[in-house]
């Protein structure tokens, strides 16, 4: 239990260095922005009602899809402005969380400088302030309490929202948390979560301890105040021990395998004395965006994703030609480039339970069509939108009673719970083994061949050193072993971490080449 | 004395001042001018417009048409700013600044200015408006109206202006304090040898104060006299209703002591 608390924490220190840079870039942004902002809506009431209604409105974008927007939109600026522009990680991370603070401070700055005395400010004018004077000498000290309240408020938001930057490869305590609740392993959960939480406290604290010393003009607590925020900044600015090794960037997908998979190229590419990067819990059509820009060196894709979200097609072919198909695309088109398959695929399966498959006699999915409009479907939450869907439903004609969209890691325990009666698993999942569920057969072949695909950014592909250990990979790992290594970590009992699943899966490979 | 101030030339002076609230106007043609070391009180209804005229000569209250002087130069042409810390105001809301002590309140001219008070003038002026010296350190929220607004003579009274503007100073304060103050400003009037316009809306305050009363009525000067002449013939029947509610109250009062043997 200790050993397992240990391992949870480790990355703590590092994580929260990453979060509490990019939550205090965004709040300095956002206060550097609504300086100006504030002034102009306290002296223009149509400018305030324009600038607070924008700020709201950002507000009531989910904060998982506002850093999924930055992605797209910054890699369109990169394509004009040029490469320093990254779509991915630090730059999209600071902008979205930018906006979020925005409206805390600002209609707390409205708000504060609208509620100032009149009679104060009556006096002011008479007494001779020029405008910039009674905006120093009279507003700002009134409302700052106001205002500081809502720097209070952003400063906790932003520390909160930033543990969902890690899903546009921001680096965050949210990485612990994405890959806990992923892989059940709460004890991430709780360590990404308690990290953020003393992060939000302790700025919170410092920010509302300064604001007491300005206020009863108490050197001392000022002084604690401003040692606390320089000791944060320092923690967030400490310069890390420079790296001469080269540098390799691993993309992952928000789910176990993907982990696993990175941390064994990783694992791999150690040996081989590259130093390495990983940027997990990113969307499905990030990953491949950010192999194709070089944001991401290497990634694992899967055919039949790649095959209708990338190449757009919706024809059926057999795998071999799926890949070759692949590969000639990319060359094509970005930088991309395939290095091979990994040997096993992740497809989608549609799964019921065994009790189920024998009380409704479903063997394939045109018994399931049959049976559909008393069944309830749990999937993940992009299934229903992705073409497979499509495509099985002008297949079989599938009329369910009623859907629900689940992370991954729920849609076993829906299953098992009787809150779905089929889902959409994956076949390389260790679950479907473990809890002795029956895959559906697909006799329309309505489903797309999924095989695993090692990806690699041109410039890693030309890379020596890590083509080696790319290809060392190619057809290494049969779906047996994948399934066992995911199940490792997704398992209730006897839960292994991701890094020891990754070298458990590294030592299967070893072994079996050198049998060969 | 109020016939030397007549040669003097004016402190202030409007001549066809017109002031309008949006497109409503509510003062003037205003043509008017005070002399130099002269009290002079601003009496009329809510509304008269008495508020507006002396907000008009800090340009408080923009003009719609017309000139103010102020020592004979247009305010138009003088930065306004340095108008206002010449003229001393004191407002009927007081407007003491509640984050600063009473010390930096009647510094905050000076400050503004760039400048900052002599040593020991900040007891000085508390002296002036009789307050005790301890109150330098002591925050507005601890004092009582007629001590906040004493406060605010103090303030107005800190650069020594030559000019002190009152609008209805003394409207939120209990009528004894209000009684007392009245005299003391009066006093300090005197003393420093300072022009003084106060607006109020108390005919017997003006009676007893000042040297020279201006009856408003919709937005016009409808009497100008001094205290006796006024209560003798006020005129304009405005000016008569003003003059009518202390001169029935000083003679039921008088009822009231009794017929004297």
């Amino acid at each position: 239990m200790t050993g397992e608390w240990a391992t949870a924490f480790a990355r703590v220190p590092e994580l929260a260095r990453e979060h509490l840079l990019v939550s205090f870039a965004a709040i300095g942004l956002a206060l550097l922005l609504c300086a100006p902002l504030a002034v102009a809506a306290h002296r223009n009431r149509r400018f305030a009602a324009v600038a607070l209604g924008l700020a709201s409105l950002v507000q009531t974008i989910p904060g998982l899809a506002l850093l999924a927007l930055f992605f797209p939109v910054l890699l369109a600026v990169s394509t004009v402005l040029g490469e320093w522009v990254e779509p991915l990680g630090f730059l999209p991370a600071l902008l979205a969380l930018t906006l979020y603070a925005l409206l805390p401070i600002l209609r707390n700055a409205v708000t504060g400088l609208a509620g100032v005395d009149p009679a104060a400010l009556e006096a002011a004018e008479g007494l001779g302030m020029t405008r910039w004077q009674k905006m120093r000498l009279v507003e700002l000290p009134l409302a700052l309490p106001t205002i500081v309240a809502g720097i209070r408020t952003a400063a906790v938001w932003t520390i909160g929202a930033a543990t969902l930057a890690t899903t546009i490869g921001q680096p965050s305590l949210g990485d612990l948390i994405f890959a806990g609740l992923q892989t059940q392993a709460w004890t991430l959960v709780l360590a990404g979560c308690a990290g953020s939480a003393a992060l939000a406290l302790s700025v919170d604290g410092a920010i509302a301890l300064a604001q007491r010393g300005v206020e009863r003009r108490q050197r001392l607590t000022g002084a604690i105040a401003g040692l606390m925020i320089a000791a944060l900044a320092a923690f967030a600015l400490w310069p890390q021990a420079p790296d001469n090794r080269p540098q390799v960037t691993i993309g992952a997908k928000g789910f176990s395998e993907q982990y696993i998979l990175a941390r064994l190229i990783g694992l791999r590419l150690e040996r081989a004395g590259y130093a390495v990067d990983y940027r997990d819990n990113l969307g499905s059509g990030v990953l491949h965006a950010a192999v194709a820009s070089g944001q991401v060196d290497i990634g694992v894709d899967y055919a039949g994703t790649l095959w209708t979200n990338e190449l757009k097609r919706s024809d059926r072919q057999p795998r071999e030609a799926m890949i070759a198909g692949i590969a000639a695309w990319m060359q094509g088109a970005g930088g991309a480039r395939l290095i091979g398959p990994l040997g096993f695929e992740n497809a989608y399966a549609f799964a019921v339970t065994r009790a189920t498959a024998e009380r409704l006699s479903l063997g394939d999915l045109h018994d399931l069509a049959r049976a559909a409009p008393m069944m309830t479907l749990g999937t993940d939450p992009e299934f229903l939108e992705r073409p497979e869907w499509r495509a099985v439903d002008a297949a079989y004609g599938m009329g369910f009673a009623g859907t629900r969209s689940l992370s991954p890691g729920f849609m076993y325990d829906a299953l098992a719970s009787g809150e779905a009666d089929v889902i959409t698993a994956y076949t390389s999942d260790g679950r479907v083994a473990a809890d002795r569920l029956v895959l559906l057969a697909d006799p329309e072949g309505a489903i797309p061949s999924y095989d695993a695909l090692l990806v690699a950014h041109v410039d890693a592909e030309g890379d020596a050193g890590v083509r080696q250990v790319l290809d060392g990979l190619i057809g290494a790992i049969d779906v047996r072993t994948m399934a066992e290594a995911n199940h490792m970590v997704d398992r209730v009992a006897d839960k292994r971490s991701i890094g020891e699943a990754a070298a458990w899966l590294d030592a299967q490979i070893r072994a079996q080449e050198g049998a060969e | 004395m109020t016939a030397d101030a007549a040669h003097r030339p004016a402190a202030i002076r409007f001549e066809r001042l017109l002031c309008s609230h949006g497109a409503q106007p509510v003062l003037g043609p205003i043509d008017l001018a005070i002399a130099r070391g002269s009290f002079v009180a601003l009496v009329g209804a809510s509304g008269s417009g008495k508020s507006t005229l002396i907000r008009s000569i800090t340009h408080l209250h923009v003009p719609e048409a017309g000139r103010v002087e102020v020592d004979g130069i247009d305010v138009v042409s003088s930065d306004i700013a340095k108008l206002r810390r010449r003229i001393g105001y004191v407002f009927q809301s007081v407007g003491l600044f509640p984050h600063m002590d009473i010390a930096a309140n009647i510094s905050i001219g000076a400050r503004i200015g760039g400048d900052r008070l002599a040593i020991g003038r900040v007891e000085e002026l508390l002296a002036l408006v009789g307050l005790d010296p301890s109150f330098a350190t002591r925050l507005p929220a601890s004092l009582s109206g007629g001590q906040a607004q004493r406060v605010g003579v103090a303030r107005a009274l800190a650069l020594e202006p030559a000019i002190l503007l009152m609008d209805e100073p003394f409207g939120a304060l209990d009528p004894v304090t209000r009684d007392r103050l009245a005299r003391e400003v009066r006093s300090l009037h005197d003393r420093l040898g300072l022009t003084t316009l106060m607006v109020t809306h108390d005919m017997a305050e003006a009676l007893l104060i000042a040297d020279r009363i201006l009856v408003l009525d919709a937005g016009q000067i409808v009497a100008d006299a001094p205290p006796a002449k006024l209560i003798a013939n006020p005129g304009h029947p405005a000016a008569e209703a003003l003059v009518a509610v202390p001169r029935a109250q000083a003679a039921a009062i008088a009822a009231l002591a009794g017929p004297r043997t």
